[in-house]
């Protein structure tokens, strides 16, 4: 019914929005919450085979492990999802996250700071750093992988020459800021509370918010996003201010939980964050994704890790799964990328 | 400088404004001015700098010289985001769309209806551009994303987007290229609404018919310098074709009749599920053969089958008797076949790459050497193709994207003019380019056809498959409907066909 588009005669009522159309939508839906299906179904799968073969995988420490350990990774997850969707990329967190605990423990060592103070110590830091970066990239025009890739090395030289050898000791950390990485409500600890709110409340503005649509409109094509009049340049640096915070932010919280932080602290981390996103469905290539999806990646590859500790498997084979899932990822992006546009494409035609 | 005027202040005047791009001067010392109610031309060949012109009224480029005009005051833009602000709603002639994005977003970026505390109103977005849609006269859900529309559906949303809000001027860079006549009357219709409304218009176009058809006043630019602006009244379109051309024009010449020669291309009963059915034609040495219909009607997926860009799902298509193998446009090549492609920007060109590169890409083994490119070789063979064209560029190391529309257009026909097939498939090979070089094209086309060359030429220009086609095949719905000699084709038995009122013949199996 939709042949009657192209038709020279203009009639005067137009027709009805077509089956068509409303079936392409559901498709494109379909194709996007497939991902997120497929990767909560993963990891339930994961979950529920790794329980039955150690039952003490899901018991109440087993659980608030889990969750423990993955938050922070959730964390950085959202942080770089908001970066790589404007079809950038921040290698730079991993050495950020290092920073940051190590100046926030080197500030707090001996005094009785509290935990809010360290916080925000800790997200201040981060921004000059992903705002550094931002800069780089928007204003300096130096492609993102090189800029946050030389930030990376500097961060960490910086982070090693001020160490000296040193680590900060969990003895010496007031308190009140380890009673924010162990302490819990109802059971529930605090990091995956707090990483679960930055994830809601970043999907929320990415949704609802004319900049956050930005964001994606910018990936997808930033020749368009500049003839529409998107001040690009002040999004991409505010995504990397964000990338940045965020990471200072989860620097704070490495601090409260383990205390004890060495000058090289989520040494490498940024590969991992980078693959969580990518496997949970934000593109590569920008434009795409949700943060949802991208803090579902960072659970499943967290789990494997641990699932791997508990069926006593060689954690060689972690890194392995996750160079699997990660080509896989980008394998069905591409090829789900063609197959829906040739599907649209006859949709549009007809 | 312009001479004191009648009515009051144009909405927005060009005064003395020079641009340069590195050598290339696109615009020298050039004025316009724009008024209310008023729908205004801009006429000149490709490259004359309306595209540049219309940047710098949209606040993507800032003029070297020279000032901009809104009401009589001198203002600068910034950014895109100014000239929107003041007003003034501008349709590229390179669609600018989010192809990840719905289309409902695609229209409303930036500028979404809001709730409370600055959220979008997600309900309001896709209200107002279903009413738009309902405006043009076109059934796109506004909530599919951009990704894989037509270049014609591209078109429509951005015309959407130009008139989603109150403008006080809109432009237009050849907003019709792409468009079937339907839609271009829609369109024209809206336009003149605006006009009545107090919009002031700026039209580009290479069709002197919808010049003549829309507007009142016509500015003509040469090689970047303003020519003339003058009210459309008592102009013929030789009068408008010498000032951009500057010389008169030789008459746009038909098709030499050539005596056909053998079969060298034929189709059997290609099909591709739910796009076309059954469609067989022969084309033969020396023939232009013209796939004529409405857009939809499944030519450019029939030539993309055939060239094998698509799969076709049955059917076989022979070279010179030889069954090609389906879907391997190498092996199309090889037979023999060349493909110019309706969308430049996606399949045509590599747009980062220089254009003696883009027009090598398809004669990489005519210009090896030892099996390695020759650098030599292919700038040789890029320069005298860019003759032949009358390509305007600066140097053949530019990147493609730096061209002109229509001069791209002109570099992704030479790469496979270049290639020297035995048949040549075009689609639209005239979209988009002026008329000189159109009738240089047409000419260059019949010549090849005279030296043996089986054409099949897909186009929505009816004048032009008239003058040039030898048969036409018309396509309704995804199917062959008629094919008529050259004797008897005219405006009207074509468009019946297309529209399948007549079957004028069964074609020949
Ligand atoms: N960004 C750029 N960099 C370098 N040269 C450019 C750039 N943009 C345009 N030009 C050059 O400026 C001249 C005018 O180009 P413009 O696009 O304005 O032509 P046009 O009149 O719109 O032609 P067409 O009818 O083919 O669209 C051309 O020679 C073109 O190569
Ligand atoms: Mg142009």
């Amino acid at each position: 019914m939709t042949s009657t588009l192209h038709r020279p005669t203009p009639d005067p009522t137009p027709p009805a929005p077509a089956e068509e159309g409303r079936s392409a939508r559901s498709l494109v839906d379909a194709v996007f919450r497939a991902r997120e299906i497929a990767i909560g179904g993963a990891l339930a799968l994961l979950i529920l085979g790794t329980w039955l073969a150690n039952p003490g995988f899901l018991d109440d420490q087993g659980v608030k492990d889990l969750l423990l350990n993955s938050s922070i990774l959730v964390l950085l997850a959202v942080g770089q999802s908001v970066v790589v969707m404007t079809r950038n990329i921040d290698l730079s967190v991993g050495s950020v996250v290092g920073l940051t605990a190590f100046a926030c423990g080197h500030f707090v060592a001996g005094t009785d700071h509290s935990a809010l103070t360290v916080v925000l110590l800790g997200i201040a830091l981060g921004t000059v750093c992903g705002l550094v970066s931002g800069a780089l990239v928007s204003f300096g025009r130096v492609p993102a992988l090189v800029v946050t890739l030389g930030m990376l090395y500097i961060i960490q030289g910086i982070d090693h020459a001020w160490a000296h050898g040193e680590q900060i000791n969990a003895a010496n950390v007031p308190d009140g800021v380890l009673s924010l990485g162990s302490g819990s409500v109802l059971g529930v600890p605090y990091l995956p509370l707090i990483s679960a709110a930055v994830l809601a409340a970043t999907g929320y503005f990415l949704r609802t918010y004319r900049s956050g649509r930005e964001l994606y409109a910018i990936g997808s094509s930033p020749d368009a996003a500049r003839l529409a009049g998107i001040p690009v340049r002040r999004r991409i640096l505010a995504a990397y201010a964000f990338s940045g915070a965020v990471a200072g932010f989860a620097g704070a919280l490495w601090l409260a939980r383990f205390g004890t932080v060495v000058a090289d602290a989520a040494n490498g981390w940024e590969l991992t964050v980078v693959s969580a996103v990518v496997v949970g469905g934000v593109a590569i290539t920008g434009g795409t994704g949700s943060v949802w999806g991208a803090a579902l990646g960072a659970l499943l590859l967290t789990t494997i890790g641990s699932a791997l500790v508990v069926l006593k498997v060689d954690s060689f084979w972690q890194q392995a799964i996750t160079g699997v899932l990660l080509l896989a990822a980008i394998t069905t992006d591409r090829v789900v990328q063609v197959r829906t546009t040739s599907a649209l494409r006859k949709r549009s035609r007809r | 400088m312009e001479k004191p005027d009648k009515g009051p202040a144009p909405v927005l005047a060009l005064r003395g404004v020079s641009k340069s791009f590195g050598a290339v001067r696109a615009l020298h010392d050039v004025s316009l001015e724009l008024r209310s109610g008023e729908i205004h031309a801009l006429a000149g060949e490709n490259g004359a700098g309306k595209s540049t012109l219309i940047k710098t009224l949209a606040g993507v480029h800032r003029p070297d010289e020279g000032q901009l005009l809104l009401a009589g005051d001198p203002v600068v833009f910034h950014g895109p985001a100014d000239a929107r602000n003041a007003g003034i709603a501008v349709i590229y002639q390179e669609p600018t769309l989010f192809p990840d994005l719905s289309i409902a977003e695609n229209i409303f970026m930036g500028r979404q209806p809001r709730r409370s505390a600055g959220r979008i109103d997600r309900k309001a977005v896709h209200r107002a551009t279903a009413a738009l849609m309902s405006r043009l006269g076109v059934a796109l859900d506004p909530q599919r994303p951009a990704r894989g529309l037509s270049i014609a559906d591209q078109q429509i949303v951005e015309i959407a987007k130009a008139l989603s809000f109150d403008a006080r001027v809109l432009i237009m860079d050849e907003p019709t290229a792409a468009l079937t006549g339907g839609e271009t009357a829609r369109l024209f219709a809206v336009v003149r609404t605006l006009r009545a409304e107090g919009a002031a218009v700026l039209f580009i176009s290479h069709r002197l018919e919808e010049i003549f058809g829309l507007c009142s006043h016509v500015t003509t630019l040469r090689d970047g310098r303003h020519v003339a602006s003058e009210p459309l009244d008592g102009l013929t379109e030789d009068d408008l074709v010498r000032r951009m051309v500057g010389r008169d024009l030789d008459d746009l010449y038909p098709k030499a009749a050539a005596e056909p020669g053998a079969t060298v291309l034929s189709v059997r009963r290609l099909t591709r599920e739910g796009v076309f059915r059954d469609v067989s034609f022969d084309v033969r040495r020396g023939e232009i053969v013209a796939l004529a219909g409405l857009v939809g009607a499944g030519r450019s997926e029939v030539a993309q089958a055939v060239f094998g860009v698509d799969r076709a799902d049955a059917g076989e298509v022979r070279v010179d008797g030889r069954v090609l193998p389906a879907g391997s446009p190498t092996a199309a090549m090889d037979a023999g076949l060349a493909l110019v492609p309706e969308d430049r920007r996606l399949r045509g060109l590599v747009m980062e790459m220089s254009i003696e590169r883009n027009i090598g890409l398809t004669g990489l083994r005519s210009v090896r050497r030892r099996g390695l490119v020759s650098r030599a070789l292919e700038h040789g063979r890029a320069a005298d193709w860019a003759v032949k064209l009358q390509l305007k560029y600066n140097r053949l190391a530019d990147p493609v994207s730096v061209l002109s529309g229509g001069n791209q257009q002109k570099v992704v026909l030479a790469k496979w003019l270049a290639t020297d097939p035995a048949v040549l498939i075009v689609d639209e090979p005239t979209r988009g380019i002026d008329v000189g070089t159109k009738a240089e094209v047409h000419r260059l086309l019949s010549a090849l056809a005279a030296d043996g060359l089986a054409v099949l030429m897909v186009s929505s220009d009816l004048p032009e498959v008239l003058r040039m086609a030898d048969r036409i095949l018309v396509m309704h719905e995804g199917r062959l409907t008629a094919e008529i000699p050259r004797e008897r084709a005219t405006e009207e038995t074509v468009m019946a066909a297309a529209t399948g009122r007549t079957a004028e013949k069964e074609p020949t199996p």
